[in-house]
């Protein structure tokens, strides 16, 4: 493995105890980084659990404490969300899977520490979708997409409804019935989730993915995004997870095998590298050599490998001209690729160009 | 050091290459800009701020430049980068200097949460500070530039900053922006004042900006008690006339002006009912600025 690129934000992650040496110049450096990846308050919260917030220098501190406020007050949000959710669909028969953020938070897991929110992410029963739509549409959520087509982008290819905002609170919620396109090359079989989900203590019908389901959603959700500039975001989510419940009994030996059999060995690969390469996770040498039956030929790690060294680097304002928004766009064309077949994806690409020209002349 | 330390030639120089780091009360943003209208505009409105070394911490790193596109030479346009991120669509060339101003506000406004930040005007006689919340068009500005002419100490013409543990309200001076006939009215109401070009046809109609008193500039740090919180509302040729406002109706017009009260929760509002109590909560009509000075120099007096 080449040697890993220097990243004050990685850093910061995983040695946050070294923070109280920097100078006031690698401050102003790591929150401008940060701030761009929305990481600084997960930095800040670590720093407060080791009480060295106070030893942070006031004017990079004030930045720390604004980011804990924002991210406070997400938290409370989301809790706040996932408690309408219930309501709103307590009358029809359904278990409901919360993924990402909200599942961390209210299985209260670390990994929602200091964690930026933006929406919630539920994971429904395909043949539920219809009810569980109407229903949130009787409690005040409404569809965002109102274009012809990307109600049809959306409920024809895509693994979830158009996201739905709720009319009051303006919050947005994402309901799923996969965790992959439905026109994606990989096929996770949503039956296999749900039948492994587990309940969270006394919430009634609210469950989470089983601990290796999360990983590979996670470890899915970084390498299948489009989005590459909440990458370092993910990526501490992932190796969050894989600290967490690496201590688990079985944890390490479960996750290749069931990363085979919800046909996410590539993803598994992927995030493993990944979280090792960045976060500095630990992964037993057992665990990494069967996730390497998820490997992609030696020429594409190299590629890849180079994408995400640059793709997940800050542009700062001495970059312009870098490589890295090339290796974003790199990454979002390669997204779209493995969520589409590639007659499909020319299509849709063509229609959102077309698209563009269209609101350009208005 | 201050900016008028540096030469126009060293003004320039600087602000095309590494930047100048200018602090504006608690914030130091670096700046960098080729753009001439941006360089004029620093030179005029903030001869007098102090800049920081190379070595300190800038809480914020802003350029205003030109596109690398066709664009530059068909209709050419600025775009303000914060750290590298474009937060706004490009304006028309011409207002390069409003858009630095609009996107410093932004900077402050979108990630300072250490504060209760407020829309609003805040000014200060006697440690005590006068805050005009309100949406735009309803003369703030005006009376806020009104104000500071006649003795008052300007703390900001746009975002009010308030400091929960301290209970003080943060200055942030900055030149005062006037849009349409204010320009026209300060002009005739403080010939003294130092006010740059108007630039036209932007989101706001004319605008043109007032460079912030010596007094409130050297004064920067020092922050105020809680005064007054006053809705002004300009109406031409009424007899300036203050009224007395319930504390709970000056707590809700806090609450519609705010920028993340709603993110500082419970403990903000519990907060901002503390604070509110310690103001005097007014309603101000007003059409004549002289007149208004008079009923806040009274108001100053009697506290």
């Amino acid at each position: 493995m080449s040697a890993t690129p220097a990243l004050l934000v990685t850093a910061a992650l995983q040695r946050p105890q070294e923070l109280v040496a920097y100078t006031l110049r690698q401050w102003e450096d790591l929150v401008h980084q940060a701030r761009r990846a929305n990481v600084l308050s997960r930095i800040a919260q670590s720093l407060g659990e080791l009480r060295l917030l106070t030893r942070v220098p006031p004017a990079p501190r004030a930045h720390l404490e604004a980011a804990l406020v924002m991210a406070q007050a997400q938290t409370e949000a989301v809790e706040r969300e996932v408690a309408f959710l219930r309501k709103a669909l307590a009358a029809i028969d359904v278990d409901l899977v919360l993924l990402k953020g909200a599942a961390y938070l209210i299985a209260g897991l670390p990994a929602a520490r200091g964690r930026v929110f933006s929406d919630v992410d539920i994971l429904v029963p395909f043949a539920k979708l219809a009810e569980v739509e109407a229903a949130l549409m009787l409690h005040g959520w409404t569809t965002t997409h109102q274009n012809a087509y990307d109600q049809r982008y959306y409920r024809q290819w895509m693994h979830e409804l158009p996201p739905l905002r709720h009319n009051v609170r303006m919050t947005v919620l994402d309901v799923h019935h996969a965790i992959l396109p439905l026109t994606a090359r990989l096929k996770p079989d949503s039956t296999k989730l749900f039948a492994a989900s587990r309940p969270i203590g006394d919430k009634g019908r609210l469950r989470v993915l089983c601990p290796a389901d999360m990983v590979l959603h996670s470890a899915t959700h970084l390498f299948h995004n489009d989005d590459l500039s909440q990458g370092l975001r993910d990526l501490a989510d992932l190796d969050s997870l894989l600290r967490h419940f690496g201590s688990e009994r079985g944890f390490w030996e479960d996750l290749p095998r069931r990363a085979a059999e919800l046909d996410l060995a590539r993803p598994l690969y992927y995030g493993l590298r990944y979280a090792s390469r960045y976060m500095g996770t630990p992964v037993p040498s057992d665990t990494r050599r069967r996730a390497d039956v998820g490997r992609p030929p030696r020429i594409a790690v190299r590629l890849m490998d180079a994408l995400y060294d640059r793709a997940l680097r800050p542009v700062a304002p001495s970059d312009a001209g870098s490589l890295t928004p090339l290796s974003r766009h790199a990454l979002y064309v390669r997204a779209h690729w493995l969520r589409m077949p590639p007659l499909l994806l020319a299509w849709h690409l063509g229609v959102k160009a077309l698209r563009r020209e269209e609101v350009t002349a208005q | 050091m201050i900016v008028a330390d540096l030469s126009y030639r060293e003004l320039e120089h600087r602000l095309a290459g590494p930047g100048i780091r200018l602090r504006t009360g608690p914030v130091v943003s670096r700046i960098q800009s080729r753009l001439p209208a941006v360089v004029r505009g620093i030179s005029l409105h903030y001869a007098e701020y102090p800049t920081e070394e190379d070595e300190s911490f800038a809480d914020f790193h802003v350029r205003v430049g030109r596109p690398r596109n066709v664009r530059r030479w068909l209709q050419p346009q600025a775009h303000f980068f914060v750290d590298g991120n474009l937060p706004f669509a490009p304006l028309p060339l011409d207002q390069a200097f409003p858009m630095l101003e609009w996107g410093l506000n932004w900077c402050v406004s979108a990630h300072c949460h250490q504060y209760l930040i407020f829309h609003g005007a805040v000014v200060e006689k006697s440690g005590r500070a006068l805050i005009l919340p309100a949406p735009p068009g309803s003369g703030k500005s005006t009376l806020c530039a009104g104000l500071v002419n006649r003795g008052w100490r300007l703390l900001s013409d746009e975002l009010t900053l308030i400091d929960i543990a301290s209970c003080s309200v943060v200055p942030l001076a900055r030149p005062v922006s006037l849009k349409n006939a204010s320009i026209d009215v300060i002009r005739a109401f403080a010939p003294g004042a130092a006010i740059g070009p108007a630039v036209h046809d932007t989101a706001k109609g004319s605008v043109a900006h007032m460079r912030a008193p010596s007094d409130s500039v050297r004064r920067g740090m020092e922050t105020a008690r809680p005064g007054w919180i006053v809705l002004p509302r300009y109406q031409a040729g009424v007899a300036a006339e203050l009224t007395p406002l319930s504390k709970a109706r000056g707590l809700m017009q806090m609450a519609d002006n705010a920028f993340n009260y709603s993110a500082h929760g419970r403990r903000g509002f519990e907060f901002l009912v503390r604070f509110v109590d310690q103001c005097g909560c007014y309603e101000f009509a007003y059409g004549d600025l002289e007149e208004a000075g008079a009923v806040f120099d009274q108001l100053a007096a009697r506290a």
